[in-house]
């Protein structure tokens, strides 16, 4: 289909302190309807978006942590996460939740979502999308 | 494709024109709007890193918002364009796409 | 803000009769709101809450109906997992409809 636009949602916060990480999540469930080719690319801050067993109890906020864990059922398939961001912050894959996606193409293997890609990568990655949503 | 990048955040308190700057390709343009209009004036800590960007990037910057903020365009890092809205707008069809950083 | 009536306890449900303390939920609550739509919940029909319910608990969302059809369609079988069987259960839309007896919200991104 030609009419089929690359999204990526860009992920530049850190969750909880501002509302950019839930808003982000929100617009891309929403947008998965229109069954584009969606990417969400997580850098900077935003790599703390997807640090597992976060715990919200005591700051009486929703913990939408497991709702990243949804995104296979929405067909989103694509995560990228920048490596520099990691290594800045001291985190490394293992720190993240697992995420993954079920390969229709493939007898519904089960596959990972998350790629870990440098700087250079990612740069590509948003020169190459026709539609960049930052938050 | 080329890109034009917006920053309107303040280097000083975001590492927002950082982050640009290390993900814009050569050929693309970074325009500095709102708070990100201090990063084009000379004599600031990050001038040596916008300068040596200017290399293969086009820099802009949105001059309502520099004479908002008391600067004028002498303070302006040599190479620096001015636009006004009309120049906003025209830059955003010259180039493919348009990414915002925030 | 409205309430409805459901054993003699009043529950606080939103303008479009979604429930909005959701750990106030229980199954009579659900029986209550479907009965106010003129609809009898079957075990058909709670097939489809539990599901949602367990789907919440584990993503914190409400599936949107496209995703529910697929899911259902895994864990309940093919003939369950289309828009024909869940439409009949639920004619003012699967999602929205079930997610209210389920005590959920709306699902995201819908209208």
């Amino acid at each position: 289909m030609s009419d089929v636009k690359k999204f990526l949602y860009v992920n530049r916060k850190a969750p909880y302190g501002t509302i950019y990480a839930l808003e982000s999540l929100e617009v891309v469930l929403i947008g998965a309807a229109f069954e584009q080719d969606v990417a969400l690319a997580f850098l900077d801050d935003g790599v703390y978006q997807l640090t597992k067993d976060q715990n919200t109890d005591g700051i009486e906020m929703k913990n939408f942590s497991p709702t990243y864990s949804a995104l296979g059922d929405y067909d989103i398939r694509k995560i990228y996460v920048e490596k520099e961001s990691l290594e800045e912050r001291g985190l490394t894959i293992d720190d993240l939740q697992h995420l993954t996606y079920e390969d229709e193409d493939d007898d519904w293997a089960e596959k990972d979502s998350i790629q870990v890609v440098t700087a250079k990568e990612l740069a590509e990655i948003m020169d190459q999308s026709d539609v960049i949503l930052s938050f | 494709m080329a890109m034009l990048h917006t920053v309107n955040k303040s280097p000083f308190e975001r590492n927002t024109l950082d982050s640009c700057m290390r993900h814009a390709l050569p050929g693309s343009a970074i325009l500095l709007i709102e708070d990100g209009v201090v990063a084009a004036t000379k004599g600031t800590a990050v001038e040596g890193k916008v300068k040596e960007k200017m290399g293969d990037v086009s820099f802009f910057v949105l001059g309502p918002d520099l004479a908002a903020r008391g600067l004028g365009e002498d303070k302006l890092i040599d190479g620096i364009s001015v636009v006004d809205y009309n120049g906003f707008v025209e830059l955003t069809t010259k180039y493919d796409n348009v990414q915002s950083w925030l | 803000m409205a309430t409805i009536n459901v054993n003699g306890q009043e529950i606080e449900v939103d303008e479009e009769g979604y429930l909005v303390d959701l750990s106030q939920w229980t199954p009579e609550i659900g029986e209550a709101m479907a009965k106010m739509d003129d609809c009898e919940l079957t075990d058909a029909h709670w097939e489809v809450i539990n599901f949602l319910r367990e789907y919440y608990d584990e993503y914190q969302i409400a599936p949107a109906v496209r995703v529910l059809t697929k899911a259902i369609g895994k864990k309940l079988g093919k003939d369950k997992g289309n828009s024909k069987y869940l439409y009949e259960l639920f004619p003012y839309g699967p999602a929205k409809q079930a997610c209210k007896y389920a005590g959920l919200p709306k699902p995201t991104g819908c209208v």
